[in-house]
């Protein structure tokens, strides 16, 4: 990977970045109501509602109120959330490891067991084996999170009482050390599996096809001509095939984000799904902006590590 | 193993899953038509007692207010139907017209399209829904105007491809040499041959539709006045202990909506794609 295409594609992210902020700024501007009346409440008079308006900056030129905008969010700053009159940022940051557990945990799960299940699947094609795999597959990329959720909370949790209903810790137990850990670990069982199946239909699908598609290259043919063993034969495939998967974890960033967020509505984990929802109850705007922004911003890093990442594994990707 | 399963697993898959695909989103389109037909019941209207499990005269029993389960689903099929085929309008004329024109034009206006899809395409499509709609209000309209402004890149990218290398084809070049105004030689001979590759793509993206509809009306963000599977979904979620079949149906109508789309997809991509073909994927 050159220097070149490193800093090329690291000054992509500039408008992106600017893009994102640019429509989160038409969205709230567009949006019916008076800010002002918002913030002073209903019964305020001509003279207050001025005062605020100059306090808050509303009262200048559109361009200038969105400079303004852009320069406290790169800055750090989403402003104050109106219920819990702290500063959006600080209230995103205390939910976020939560959700970044749930995520990481669910993408570990998935990467690993899909690309086991894809070469399981291309190993036996078109055999009753890989048909059921990939009957599997389809019906797990077609399941909404949140109700392969509720049939979780149904039946493993409800049903067989193996495994809490809700929370990320048991509120009766004020455990400390690696009790906490166990327990934590515990709660996180269900939501993390139901958010991997999801990802998991879509890793093993990619990775069966690559596979498949790299078992009939010229190379394997040599590796095969040369006495290799068939499990030689699909690890020389393997590095192939995985490229497209790599590509796809990075792309769903996004979509790794909203089901996250259905997930832990169903089992009330208190991460960034929980957030949401409260704020949407209370119409807490600046959350649900500064939710938006952060999952936008999760989106443009997780592109770009993953171009770097594909082009340090695939010498073949030049930039131009 | 008995005969009829051998038989089912030895037929080429892309057969089965194109015809049960075809199958899948024909009972979509005929559930969501013929709504009133198949349950006349008002959705929204308490016909027996509350969290009755389904029985012979509700099928798939009611809900805490004792609205029917499958009138509800009945007629939640038509809210995720209007709802899929206006974004997918909507987001296919802007990603065709965009890809077109990139493609045909190239150089510089490509080049600033391009760019253009690029952005779009990072944007969190769920989370700008819900910003939306707590701004704005829910509404359909509103949750159709930001699904269908965001969803058009895929689109674009593919038709843009296509119509960058038929632009140089010999069929082209000799309409041009024939005098035809470039609008209609995009029109009458470029896009109709791109067009194929689009409806791949869109199908695909429907299903991605259907559950992000479902999604938002799950976290309560529906429209009230239309009676939606997400919403149901919602619903049944604070009776998880006592009413599985709230839960249940609902989700099972998504996911069977979801799965036919997809399919669908795959086997329009195997029909048009030989490539595809050679690898018999999903």
């Amino acid at each position: 990977m050159s220097a070149r295409y490193l800093l090329r594609r690291l000054l992509q992210v500039v408008p992106a970045v600017a893009g994102i902020v640019l429509l989160a700024f038409v969205v709230v501007h567009t949006a019916p109501g008076d800010p002002a009346v918002a913030l002073g409440g209903e019964h305020g008079d001509e003279a207050y509602y001025a005062f605020i308006r100059a306090r808050f900056g509303l009262d200048r030129p559109l361009p200038e109120q969105l400079v303004a905008y852009a320069t406290s969010v790169l800055r750090g700053d989403l402003g104050q959330s109106f219920v819990h009159g702290r500063p959006v940022a600080h209230v995103v940051a205390e939910r976020l490891p939560a959700t970044l557990l749930l995520m990481g945990t669910a993408l570990a799960l998935s990467s690993v067991a899909g690309v086991l299940l894809g070469v399981f699947a291309a190993r036996r094609a078109d055999r009753p084996a890989d048909l059921a795999v990939r009957t599997a597959a389809l019906l797990g990329h077609a399941m909404p999170s949140f109700w392969l959720a509720q049939l979780a909370a149904i039946t493993l949790a409800l049903g067989t009482g193996l495994f809490p209903v809700q929370g990320i810790t048991d509120p009766r137990q004020a455990w400390t050390g690696w009790r906490h850990a166990l327990d934590v670990l515990h709660h996180l069982a269900l939501p993390a599996l139901v958010l991997a199946a999801g990802e998991l239909a879509l890793t093993t699908r990619l990775t069966r096809t690559g596979v498949l598609e790299a078992l009939g290259t010229d190379y394997t043919r040599t590796a095969r001509a040369k006495g290799l063993s068939e499990r030689a034969v699909v690890r020389h495939a393997l590095r192939n095939a995985l490229l497209p998967v790599v590509t796809v974890i990075g792309g769903r960033a996004g979509m790794l984000f909203t089901g996250a967020v259905l997930v832990e509505t169903v089992f009330a984990w208190p991460g960034l799904g929980q957030l949401m929802l409260s704020s949407i109850l209370t119409r807490d705007i600046p959350v649900l902006l500064g939710l938006f922004l952060l999952v936008s911003l999760a989106v443009i890093v997780a592109n770009l590590l993953t171009d770097l990442a594909y082009a340090w594994l695939d010498p073949r990707v030049r930039y131009d | 193993m008995p005969g009829w399963i051998r038989a089912f697993a030895t037929t080429k898959p892309r057969v089965t899953g194109g015809a049960v695909g075809i199958a899948l989103t024909l009972a979509l389109v005929i559930v969501a038509v013929f709504a009133g037909v198949i349950a006349p019941v008002d959705p929204f209207a308490s016909v027996a007692p509350p969290l009755t499990a389904p029985s012979r005269s509700h099928t798939l029993g009611t809900d805490d207010l004792g609205r029917d389960v499958l009138a509800g689903i009945v007629h939640g099929a038509r809210t995720s139907l209007l709802v899929v085929l206006s974004v997918t309008l909507l987001a296919s004329t802007i990603g065709v017209s965009i890809g077109a024109v990139a493609g045909y034009r190239a150089g510089g206006i490509d080049d600033l399209l391009m760019r253009l899809t690029e952005l779009v395409q990072v944007v969190p499509r769920f989370f700008l829904a819900v910003l939306v709609i707590a701004l704005f209000g829910p509404g359909l309209d509103r949750l159709v105007l930001v699904l269908g402004l965001t969803s058009w890149p895929a689109v674009a990218r593919v038709v843009r491809a296509e119509t960058l290398s038929l632009a140089r084809r010999e069929f082209v070049e000799a309409a041009h040499a024939l005098g035809s105004p470039a609008v209609r030689v995009l029109a009458r001979h470029v896009l109709p041959n791109a067009l194929p590759a689009a409806v791949v793509v869109v199908s695909v993206n429907a299903g991605t539709i259907i559950l992000m509809e479902a999604g938002l009306g799950f976290i309560g963000l529906g429209d009230p006045h239309a009676i939606s599977w997400g919403y149901l979904a919602n619903n049944a979620q604070r009776f998880l202990r006592v009413a599985w079949w709230m839960a249940l149906f609902p989700g099972a109508a998504i996911a069977l909506a979801v799965l036919g789309l997809n399919l669908l997809g795959d086997g329009l991509n195997e029909l048009l794609d030989p490539r595809a073909r050679r690898v018999a994927g999903l």
